[in-house]
């Protein structure tokens, strides 16, 4: 036997599995008695659960319409426009991961094998083969950023600038009806895809425009500061869905009966303009954050009043609020769900035109409980990576 | 222009106030070139205040100050112009958290004086050989210790080239066993010809090697002269007061 000068900590505080139980379940009659209540019921809210999921729910209204939910009305011989543009996204990611996240195994593994993931649903064999296809670029785009340079990493940035253009450009088409790429009018944009371009264009415009009203809101010179509370607090002030009205009902009454506005594009501008006011605030909350310290030491090095914001706060104070933005962005991901109210056909909107066919008519929980899946899916895989980015960027904080 | 005797900093009459708070009630200084000033007093006394008027940190409502032949008005020109000849070292640091050492000494180069990145990190990698921490260079500034951090702070500042070194109670913030490397880092500069106007309690590097002490009470310079005067034969009883205090311990 070997002597050993350890002290072992008290049987309470040591590991396994019984002491555990016995410690955080059955510590007393009352534990004891909440654990038992608790474990029924879990148990029948689960039973429950999977009696519905595996026997009850007639699924195939979503095997069926799955192609609605996800591209609405766009035409299928255009689709693989699509797919181009999100195997063009999909390089991007794995090019990104290769070069800035090579420690992130789990994620790389998560994010590249999701489309293959995706083939476990009934999608038809042209989809399937896209899939796959998808995952194979993924995986091609993280080895070429495993072996990336600086120059690579600059390519690569200016490969996202460019996404959404490119993103839309393929959506959208170019040629007329003969050509290759026949415009694709916004009408026939619907589903899931509609979803995600209303979501990436609101967060990616609102940004910066909310960046600006945060610092217009604490600028120096009146008639910008006023301008920007009054923006923030006016829009603040009322509900999305009235905005969503006035862009869609309102606006029109205004216009001069030969111009009229893209539906889907008023949809894009009103939930830009309506997040801005929200994430104003926000940045607002992290530039307060900043100590005055680090004003006063940028303008004592000479830096003037921009390049102190571009280099010395906005860096800090963004960081700062990674939380609360990803928690706004998923928040515009969700808000974009009231456009289905003003007449476009994003996932709930789609839900409520299969829902509208009478082959389908009462199966609404088969349905809401998919799109939600979908939503909640995409959020967690948002919050998810600002999590990991927040532990990425923590590098050497104070 | 650069022969010895010239002044760089006049700065005459000078008041501040802070709404009704009366923080500077007619200061006058004139600091020669290559000179090191030590200005001490209470707190509240309105040092650190008249410090931060000379690169307009705070603002001045009556008097004059000049600063290397540019007078400080509100005109942005001549507030950028005077910071970019007047380093400063703050009680708190105040380094950049979120760029390395290196990046913190290089930005304010390549941004301002627009100096190329090779040149510019050249001359940081030699400021921080000088003030003792080549080593710390790709690090974030919170994982240095204290000391360290306010010496990357005076390289900082030297980076920019200045012509004049303000200190704002550089040691105030610092362990007790930190006081002396950044203390040594200091009269290396002064001992180089520096010009230093210095807010500090640390007599000991007043008297190795301030040109002049300034006392300051309530808003007021109540006496000035070499360490030599200060410390035998204060005129002032406020000053000797003062100094008993520091000194007793």
């Amino acid at each position: 036997m070997t002597q050993s000068n350890t002290i072992l900590p008290p049987l309470t505080e040591r590991s396994g599995i019984i002491r555990w139980v016995r410690k955080n379940l059955f510590g007393s009659w009352l534990d004891a008695f909440l654990t038992i209540i608790g474990a029924f019921i879990i148990y029948w809210a689960v039973k429950g659960l999977f009696t519905w999921v595996f026997t009850v729910a007639e699924w195939q209204v979503v095997a069926t319409n799955l192609r609605l939910f996800i591209i609405g009305q766009y035409p299928l011989e255009q689709a693989w426009r699509l797919w181009v543009a999100l195997a063009f996204l999909m390089f991007l990611t794995g090019n990104s991961l290769g070069i800035w996240a090579r420690k992130s195994y789990f994620a790389t593994i998560l994010l590249l094998a999701f489309p293959v993931l995706l083939t476990l649903f009934p999608f038809g064999d042209e989809p399937r083969k896209w899939l796959i296809i998808l995952t194979i670029v993924g995986v091609i785009g993280w080895g070429i950023g495993r072996t990336a340079s600086e120059k690579l990493s600059r390519i690569v940035i200016f490969g996202w600038v460019i996404s959404l253009p490119i993103f839309i450009l393929l959506t959208r088409g170019f040629t007329p009806e003969d050509g290759i790429m026949p415009i694709v009018g916004t009408n026939l944009w619907g589903g899931l895809l509609l979803t995600f371009l209303l979501t990436v264009v609101g967060i990616i415009f609102s940004f910066p425009l909310g960046v600006l009203l945060a610092l217009g809101r604490r600028s120096e010179l009146p008639a910008i500061r006023f301008a920007s509370i009054l923006y923030i607090e006016l829009v603040r002030g009322v509900p999305l869905i009235t905005v969503f009205f006035m862009a869609q009902l309102m606006l029109p009454l205004f216009l001069p009966p030969n111009i009229t506005i893209d539906r889907v594009l008023r949809a894009m501008v009103a939930v830009t303009l309506f997040s801005a006011a929200y994430l104003a605030e926000n940045v607002r909350g992290g530039l307060q954050a900043i100590p005055k310290g680090q004003f006063e030491a940028a303008h004592a090095l000479g830096l003037n009043g921009l390049q102190t914001m571009y280099f010395i706060i906005l860096p800090q104070a963004l960081r700062l609020i990674i939380p609360i933005l990803v928690g706004q962005f998923i928040a515009v991901f969700k808000d974009t769900a009231l456009v289905a109210i003003v007449g476009l056909f994003d996932l709930v909107g789609i839900a409520k035109t299969v829902l509208a066919q009478p082959d389908f008519l009462g199966l609404q929980r088969e349905v809401y409980v998919f799109i939600s899946l979908i939503y909640w899916v995409l959020s967690y895989g948002m919050s998810y990576l600002s999590q990991q980015l927040e532990i990425k960027l923590g590098v050497g904080k104070r | 222009m650069t022969q010895e005797g010239e002044i760089i900093i006049s700065v005459k009459d000078v008041h501040k106030w802070y709404g009704e708070y009366h923080a500077l009630k007619g200061v006058g200084m004139e600091v020669k070139k290559g000179e090191v000033i030590v200005i001490f007093g209470p707190s509240g006394s309105g040092k650190s205040t008249f410090i931060r008027t000379i690169n307009r940190l705070e603002d001045h409502q009556r008097g004059q100050i000049i600063v290397h032949g540019t007078e400080l008005t509100h005109d942005i020109r001549n507030i950028e112009a005077i910071r970019m000849d007047t380093g400063m070292v703050f009680q708190q640091f105040n380094l950049f958290p979120h760029l390395t050492v290196m990046q913190n000494i290089v930005l304010s180069p390549i941004q301002v004086r627009k100096w190329t990145k090779a040149k510019a990190e050249e001359i940081a990698m030699q400021l921080l050989e000088r003030v003792g921490i080549p080593e710390q260079a790709q690090k974030f500034p919170g994982q240095l210790s204290g000391g360290q951090q306010q010496r990357v702070a005076i390289a900082r500042a030297l980076a920019m080239q200045p012509k004049i070194m303000l200190f704002d109670e550089p040691t105030s913030a610092l362990d007790p066993e930190m006081i002396k490397e950044v203390l040594d880092v200091m009269v290396e500069l002064a001992k180089s010809g520096m010009t230093m106007l210095v807010v500090t309690h640390e007599m000991g590097f007043a008297r190795a090697v301030a040109d002049r002490m300034f006392f300051f009470d309530e808003g007021q310079i109540v006496e000035s002269g070499t360490p030599q005067e200060i410390f035998k034969s204060p005129k002032e009883e406020r000053t000797k007061l003062f100094l008993s205090q520091i000194l007793s311990h």
